[in-house]
């Protein structure tokens, strides 16, 4: 079973996000860019299925400018085989790369597509999801259990509730949460041994996709700051405030 | 406009988080409630009573009743014909079925809105909030999940809305439900409580954490939450997390014990209206937006605290 992993390069997640003076979006230029830590564990995963025998070939897949080339070295370092990026240097919305992902899919038809439940800059959690309805293909999202059952994948999903398990006809697709797995460091020698592997490059209309964005950003703005409070004295100072708040009186 | 609104429940009863997003869709137009389950007669007459909702449709069957998308997408999609707007609670849920309805109707969602500034524009957090967009759509339709914290909640009684059950798309035969660990607790539920008590890694195990966290709790009639590191530890269930990618909560009183900080856990609870930290690093980020900080170790503090109150 082949497995596609679509991953995004986004602001690492150490960074603190500065809004740019003008107000049009977060400032990107000369910040350390990662791999979307969500999809890390997606990485992780589809290896550790390849090594439990349950996945054959791993293709990572990247939408986004050239230098996602650097994101999808990374995960052809960790394990990956090959590796596709669909180049564009404009705004691509969810429902844009669900669209290219979906052809991608069909061209490739892997038994699972593993991908992480948000990315951490748009924090929209969408694509996995459209991803699943343009193909007609069930979804287990915010996994933190993957078990591939012969013609079925069993996902345990982390919900408000609690933890549940659904169980889905493959192929299918499955978004990551932050508790299936610790993903790897990429060791020296695969890092080198990654450079050697195939990187291919398309273009959205190679897959006749239209890109255009359906939302325009209007402005961003930096959220209402709180401001330090009083540093209390000690526990009966803390005791009295929390009467005056009402609680615990 | 006419706005179809996605009922949160259990099949027994109504969820709160279904409330905030009818004053989101409020705003918009008109409020159908969808309530889709099996049994969920109950529900229905529960949606029936809140506030500002026109009608109540009701989709009863039992491929329902565990709302997979599989096969509530296509009931909703099916009724979005009819429709100007889809709004669903940002929960789990809510963000399982919106995504596939919004690909199914070809539109681009807008998760987790905070405001609606106009028909077609409103504002979402980004990068974990540490920034907020404000968007436009140019879509003839909306698909949007609604922060629940973000919005008041409507009266969930007062209304006296039609109920009308609508034709099922039964089962599409892609997945299947196996169970559920639900966390039981006579505490109130993060996500609705006045008061959170929050521990993080510096409270050593789940036994230290329950003996140290709990009884503070009680005394204050809270909800307990923690911050991710206390849940990769393994104190607390994963249920209980506080920040981006956990539960996103505004209580009247958020307590956090132990908790650094972490730009991830801040973007959960800085919403709330009172935040008291106790730390024994004087320096720890959580100072920075706690009202009432005390610099103490919270193995003496917190006791001694729930012995006070």
């Amino acid at each position: 079973m082949k497995i596609v992993v679509p991953v995004k390069r986004v602001l690492d997640y150490n960074v603190k996000p500065r809004v740019k003076a003008d107000g049009t979006g977060v400032d990107l230029a000369n910040v350390k860019m990662s791999m979307n830590p969500f999809d890390e564990i997606a990485v992780e995963e589809a290896i550790r299925l390849k090594e439990k025998g349950a996945a054959g070939e791993i293709v990572v897949v990247s939408v986004g400018p050239q230098k996602a080339q650097e994101t999808l070295r990374t995960a052809l370092a960790m394990g990956a085989d090959r590796a596709i990026l669909v180049q564009t240097d404009d705004v691509v919305e969810p429902l844009a790369v669900a669209k290219l992902l979906k052809a991608i899919v069909e061209a490739e038809a892997p038994g699972l597509v593993l991908l992480g439940k948000q990315a951490i800059d748009d924090d929209s959690n969408q694509t996995g999801q459209m991803l699943a309805a343009l193909t007609g293909r069930p979804q287990g999202t915010f996994a933190s259990k993957v078990e591939v059952d012969g013609d079925f994948v069993n996902v345990t999903r982390e919900v408000d509730g609690g933890l549940e398990t659904v169980r889905l006809a493959l192929p299918a697709i499955v978004t990551t949460d932050l508790r299936l797995n610790e993903p790897r460091y990429a060791s020296l020698p695969n890092i080198m041994k990654a450079k050697s592997k195939k990187l291919e490059t398309k273009s959205p209309a190679d897959y006749g996709v239209d890109i255009t964005p359906r939302l325009t950003v209007l402005k961003v703005t930096e959220p209402a700051q709180r401001s330090a409070g009083v540093k209390l004295a000690d526990v009966d100072a803390l005791v009295g405030k929390l009467k005056e708040l009402g609680v615990g009186a | 406009m006419s706005i179809l609104v996605w009922a949160e429940h259990d099949n027994a009863a109504l969820k709160d988080a279904t409330l905030g997003a009818v004053t989101a869709a409020g705003k918009l137009g008109e409020v159908h409630l969808l309530v889709a389950g099996a049994g969920v007669d109950g529900v229905a007459a529960q949606a029936a009573q809140v506030a500002g909702v026109a009608k109540v449709l009701v989709a009863d069957d039992a491929a329902y009743g565990a709302a997979l998308p599989e096969n509530v997408a296509p009931l909703i999609v099916g009724l979005m014909a009819g429709y100007d707007a889809f709004v669903a609670p940002a929960t789990t849920t809510g963000k399982n079925i919106a995504p596939r309805v919004a690909a199914c109707l070809d539109v681009a969602q807008i998760s987790d809105i905070l405001s609606v500034e106009g028909p077609k524009t409103f504002t979402r957090p980004i990068y974990a909030g540490n920034a907020i967009a404000t968007v436009e759509s140019s879509d003839a339709k909306l698909v949007i999940t609604a922060r629940g914290t973000a919005f008041a909640k409507a009266e969930a009684t007062g209304g006296s809305a039609a109920i009308e059950a609508v034709a099922t798309t039964g089962d599409a035969g892609l997945s299947s439900f196996v169970g559920a660990e639900l966390a039981k607790s006579e505490r109130p539920e993060l996500t609705s409580a006045k008061v959170i008590v929050s521990g993080g890694r510096a409270l050593k195990d789940a036994e230290t954490f329950a003996a140290t966290i709990l009884p503070l709790a009680d005394k204050l009639g809270a909800a307990v939450g923690a911050s991710r590191a206390a849940v990769d530890a393994g104190y607390v269930p994963n249920d209980y997390q506080v920040g981006q990618t956990g539960k996103i909560v505004a209580p009247e009183v958020y307590v956090a014990v132990g908790i650094s900080g972490a730009i991830q856990h801040l973007a959960g609870m800085k919403d709330s209206k009172t935040i008291i930290a106790i730390n024994k690093d004087e320096d720890a980020p959580i100072f920075q937006v706690a009202d009432y900080g005390l610099v103490a170790d919270l193995f003496s503090a917190v006791p001694e605290l729930t012995g006070k109150l």
